[in-house]
C-alpha cells in the first residue's frame, strides 16, 4: 500500500485516532489497576506511532525526535514507574470500581459529539487534511477528566492525567504538524517531572490517610457554621 | 539582553546551589542573596527597557516591554522581601520540629525554581514556552505546599496538583489553538508562536478559532489566577503551605497568570476587533469578586482569610481588564503592584502571629499587639491597606477601577461596592479581637524580622499618596500597549 497516497494518508490517521479514542473508552470501563496501566500504554505506544508517521509522510522530520519522546515517556517511562509503584503498594490486585458503567459510557459518547461541536468553526478553516482529529484530541482530552472525576484511586487520577497529557500532544502533532521544539522539550520535561512527583505523593496519601482513595481526603471543607 | 538571561541563569544557579546547600544553617543568607541579585539585575533591565523601549532577543525567545519589565521588579523584589522574612521563619519551624534538614533543602531549592519559572513566565516571547513555564510553577510548588506532611497539607496539595494540572492543561490546549490559527498564514513556521509575531498579524488570524482558543486560555490560567468556581485550591494551598509560600504564592504567581491572561487577550482583540473578550473576563472576575467576599465573612483560619481575600482582589483585577478602557486598565495594573505587596506583607505577618499564638485559628489568636506589638500593628496596618482604607495605594486603584466602571458600565458599580463593603466588614470584625485585648497566658513574642513587611507597606503608602512619576509613566506606557489609549 503506498501510504503517501492523498487518500490513505488521512485514513490511517482517522484509523489511528480512532483507536486512541477506543483506547480512552476502554480505561474508563476498566476497574482493574494493572490492566488500566497496559491500555494507557498501548496508547501511548499509538501515539508514538502516529507522531512518527506523520513526521515520515509530512517530512517534518523533527517530529521524529518527538515520537522517540513520547514512546520512551508515555509507552515506557511512565507506566513502568506506575505498575512498579502499584506493586511496591501492594494494589495489584486492587480493583477501583466503575460505578454506573453505563451511564458513563453514554457521557463518554456525547462528550464525543460535543467536541465535534466545539471543533466546527476550526475544521472548516484548516486546509490540512487531519484537521477534524483536533475534535478526536478534545475528546480524549474531556475522557481524560471524566476518567478523573469518575473514580477514586489515586492511581486513576494520574492515568486521567496522563490520558489529558497524551490528547493535547496528539493535538499538537496532527493538527500543527508539531509545536516548535522547544516547547515540545519542555512540555516533555513537565510531564517528566509530574510523573515523579505522582510518585512522591502515593507514598505521602499513604502515609497520611492510609490508602490511595482519595475520595477520603475529605478534611478541607469550606465549615458551614 | 544580557540581563534577562543573567536573571534566569541566577535563579537557575540558585536553585542548583541551595538542591546541595540548602540544609546547612546559611541557606537561607545564600537564598536572599540569589534573590537580591536578580533584583539588581532586574532594576538594570528595566531602566534600559524605560529608555530605549521593549527589546527582542535575537533569537526572538524573549521579549521585554513595559507591561513585563515591571511585574519582573515586583516579582524581584517580592521574592527578595519574602526570602528575608523566610529565614528566621523558617529556622523557627524547624526548632519546633515541623520540618527536617531534608525538607528544608527542598524548600529552598524550589523556592529559586519557583522564582525561575516566574521569571520564565514573564520574559518569554513564545506562548507554548509560557505554558512549559507556567505548568513548572505549579510542579515547583507542590512539594512545598505538602511540606509539613499532615493529612490536610497533603491533601491540599493534591488538590492543588490535579486542579491546577488538569485546569492548565486546558491553557495549552488554547495555546495549541492559537498555532494552528497562525499556521494558516504564510511563512511563519515554527515562530507562530511567538507572542510579537501574534500580535503583529493578529488582524489576519480567523477569529472563530481564536475565540475559542481564549475561552480555553482563559479558563486554564484563571484556574492559576484563582478565578470561581476553578479556585478552591486556593485556600486549601495557602492555609496548609509553609508561611512564606502563601506570600510568594499570592504575591507573585497569581499575577503572573493574570499576566498571561492578559498577553493573550490583547491578542484575541486585535484579532476579532470586538471586546468579547472583555466581557468574558469581565464575567469571571465580578463572580469571583463576589464569591471570594461573601465566603472571606465565613472563615475561621486566619490564611483561609487572606487567600479568599486574594480571590477577591485578583477578580476585581480580571473585571478590570476585562473592562478595557485605558483607565481601567491602569487601575488594573496599580492594583497588581499594590495587590502584591500588601497580600505578601499580610502573609509574613499572619506568619509571624501565627507562631506567637501556635495555631492558625482565628478564635484562638488573642492580643498581639501586647505581646508583640511591632507584629500585631503591621497586622491592623496591612488589614487597614488591603480592605482598601484611604491613604494606602490599594485605596487609590480601587477607586480608579470604580471611576472606569462608572464611566463604562455605571450599574455593575453597585455589586463592587456592595462587594467592597462586605469585605471590609468581614476582615475587621475578624481583626479587632486578634490584635486587641489581654494576650492569654504564656504568650512569648518569637523572633521576626519586620523588615520586609514595613518596607511593603511604606511603599503601598507611597503609592497611594503619589505616584512617583517614573513609575506612572511605566503604568501610562503599558497601559496604552494593552488597551492602546492614555489613561489620562
Amino acid at each position: 500500500m503506498d501510504i503517501v497516497h492523498p487518500d490513505h494518508y488521512p485514513q490511517l490517521i482517522t484509523l489511528l485516532a480512532s483507536l486512541i479514542i477506543f483506547t480512552t473508552f476502554m480505561m474508563l470501563a476498566q476497574g482493574k489497576l494493572l490492566t488500566l496501566i497496559n491500555l494507557f500504554s498501548l496508547q501511548g505506544l499509538l501515539l508514538a506511532g502516529t507522531t512518527a508517521m506523520v513526521a515520515l509522510i509530512t517530512g517534518n522530520h523533527h517530529l521524529l525526535i518527538s515520537a522517540g519522546l513520547t514512546l520512551a515517556l508515555k509507552a515506557i517511562m511512565i507506566p513502568w514507574l506506575l505498575r512498579y509503584l502499584v506493586v511496591r503498594m501492594r494494589l495489584h490486585r486492587e480493583v477501583d470500581p466503575v460505578e454506573n458503567p453505563v451511564q458513563i459510557m453514554l457521557f463518554g459518547v456525547s462528550l464525543v459529539v460535543f467536541s465535534y461541536y466545539v471543533t466546527l468553526p476550526v475544521v472548516q478553516l484548516s486546509t490540512l487534511a487531519t484537521s477534524n482529529m483536533l475534535a478526536v484530541s478534545l475528546a480524549g482530552i474531556l475522557l481524560g477528566m471524566l476518567l478523573m472525576i469518575s473514580r477514586k484511586q489515586a492511581v486513576t487520577h494520574v492515568v486521567g492525567f496522563m490520558t489529558i497529557e497524551n490528547g493535547l500532544f496528539f493535538s499538537a502533532v496532527v493538527s500543527t504538524h508539531g509545536m516548535p521544539m522547544v516547547v515540545e522539550l519542555g512540555i516533555a520535561f513537565d510531564v517528566l517531572v509530574a510523573s515523579v512527583i505522582f510518585g512522591v505523593f502515593f507514598f505521602q496519601i499513604r502515609d497520611s490517610i492510609d490508602s490511595l482513595d482519595v475520595d477520603k481526603l475529605n478534611r478541607l471543607r469550606e465549615e458551614t457554621e | 539582553m544580557i540581563a534577562v538571561y543573567l536573571i534566569l541563569l541566577i535563579s537557575f544557579v540558585g536553585m542548583v546551589v541551595l538542591g546541595i546547600l540548602g540544609n546547612q544553617s546559611r541557606a537561607s543568607k545564600i537564598n536572599v542573596w540569589f534573590n537580591a541579585a536578580t533584583l539588581v539585575v532586574s532594576l538594570i533591565l528595566a531602566l534600559v527597557v524605560l529608555g530605549k523601549g521593549p527589546i527582542l532577543s535575537a533569537d526572538k525567545l524573549f521579549y521585554i516591554d513595559a507591561f513585563n519589565v515591571y511585574l519582573i521588579v515586583l516579582t524581584a523584589l517580592v521574592g527578595l522581601t519574602t526570602s528575608v522574612f523566610s529565614g528566621p521563619y523558617m529556622e523557627n519551624e524547624r526548632l519546633h520540629g515541623r520540618l527536617t534538614d531534608r525538607r528544608l533543602q527542598l524548600y529552598y531549592s524550589m523556592y529559586q525554581g519557583f522564582m525561575l519559572a516566574m521569571f520564565l513566565v514573564l520574559t518569554t516571547n513564545n506562548m507554548g514556552l509560557m505554558w512549559v513555564a507556567m505548568e513548572g510553577a505549579t510542579l515547583a510548588t507542590v512539594l512545598l505546599v505538602s511540606l509539613y506532611r499532615t493529612p490536610e497539607a497533603v491533601e491540599a496539595a493534591w488538590k492543588y496538583f490535579i486542579l491546577c494540572g488538569v485546569g492548565i492543561a486546558l491553557a495549552l490546549f488554547g495555546t495549541i489553538l492559537l498555532f494552528v490559527a497562525a499556521e494558516q498564514l504564510q511563512g511563519l513556521g515554527s515562530d507562530g508562536l511567538n507572542w510579537t509575531v501574534l500580535f503583529e498579524r493578529a488582524a489576519e488570524l480567523d477569529p472563530a478559532v481564536i475565540k475559542i482558543a481564549f475561552v480555553f486560555l482563559l479558563v486554564g490560567y484563571g484556574t492559576k489566577i484563582g478565578l470561581v468556581p476553578m479556585h478552591s485550591w486556593l485556600p486549601d494551598a495557602h492555609s496548609e503551605g509553609p508561611t512564606p509560600m502563601s506570600a510568594i504564592l499570592s504575591g507573585l504567581l497569581l499575577n503572573d497568570a493574570l499576566y498571561a491572561v492578559v498577553r493573550s487577550k490583547m491578542i484575541v482583540d486585535k484579532s476579532l476587533g470586538t471586546d468579547e473578550a472583555g466581557i468574558l473576563m469581565m464575567g469571571f472576575g465580578m463572580l469571583s469578586f463576589l464569591v471570594a467576599v461573601l465566603l472571606l465573612s465565613r472563615q475561621q483560619d486566619i490564611k483561609r482569610l487572606f487567600s479568599y481575600s486574594s480571590i477577591e482582589h485578583m477578580g476585581m483585577m480580571t473585571f478590570a481588564f476585562g473592562i478595557g478602557a485605558p483607565l481601567a486598565t491602569f487601575a488594573a495594573l496599580l492594583h497588581m503592584t499594590v495587590h502584591s505587596l500588601t497580600k505578601s506583607a499580610i502573609f509574613v505577618t499572619v506568619g509571624h502571629a501565627t507562631q506567637i499564638a501556635k495555631t492558625q485559628q482565628m478564635e484562638k489568636i488573642r492580643g498581639i499587639v501586647s505581646t508583640q506589638p511591632g507584629v500585631g500593628w503591621a497586622l491592623v496596618i496591612g488589614t487597614l491597606a488591603i480592605a482598601g482604607f484611604p491613604p494606602f495605594g490599594v485605596f487609590v486603584s480601587e477607586f480608579l477601577v470604580l471611576v472606569a466602571t462608572m464611566k463604562s458600565y455605571p450599574w455593575l458599580t453597585l455589586p463592587l461596592l456592595f462587594g467592597i463593603g462586605v469585605a471590609f466588614a468581614g476582615l475587621f470584625g475578624k481583626l479587632h479581637p486578634m490584635v486587641y485585648g489581654p494576650a492569654p497566658k504564656g504568650q512569648q513574642a518569637v523572633e521576626a524580622n519586620m523588615f520586609p513587611v514595613y518596607l511593603h507597606l511604606v511603599l503601598v503608602l507611597w503609592l497611594g499618596l503619589a505616584i512617583p512619576a517614573a513609575l506612572s509613566g511605566w503604568f501610562v506606557q503599558a497601559t496604552q500597549l494593552i488597551s492602546g489609549g492614555a489613561p489620562f
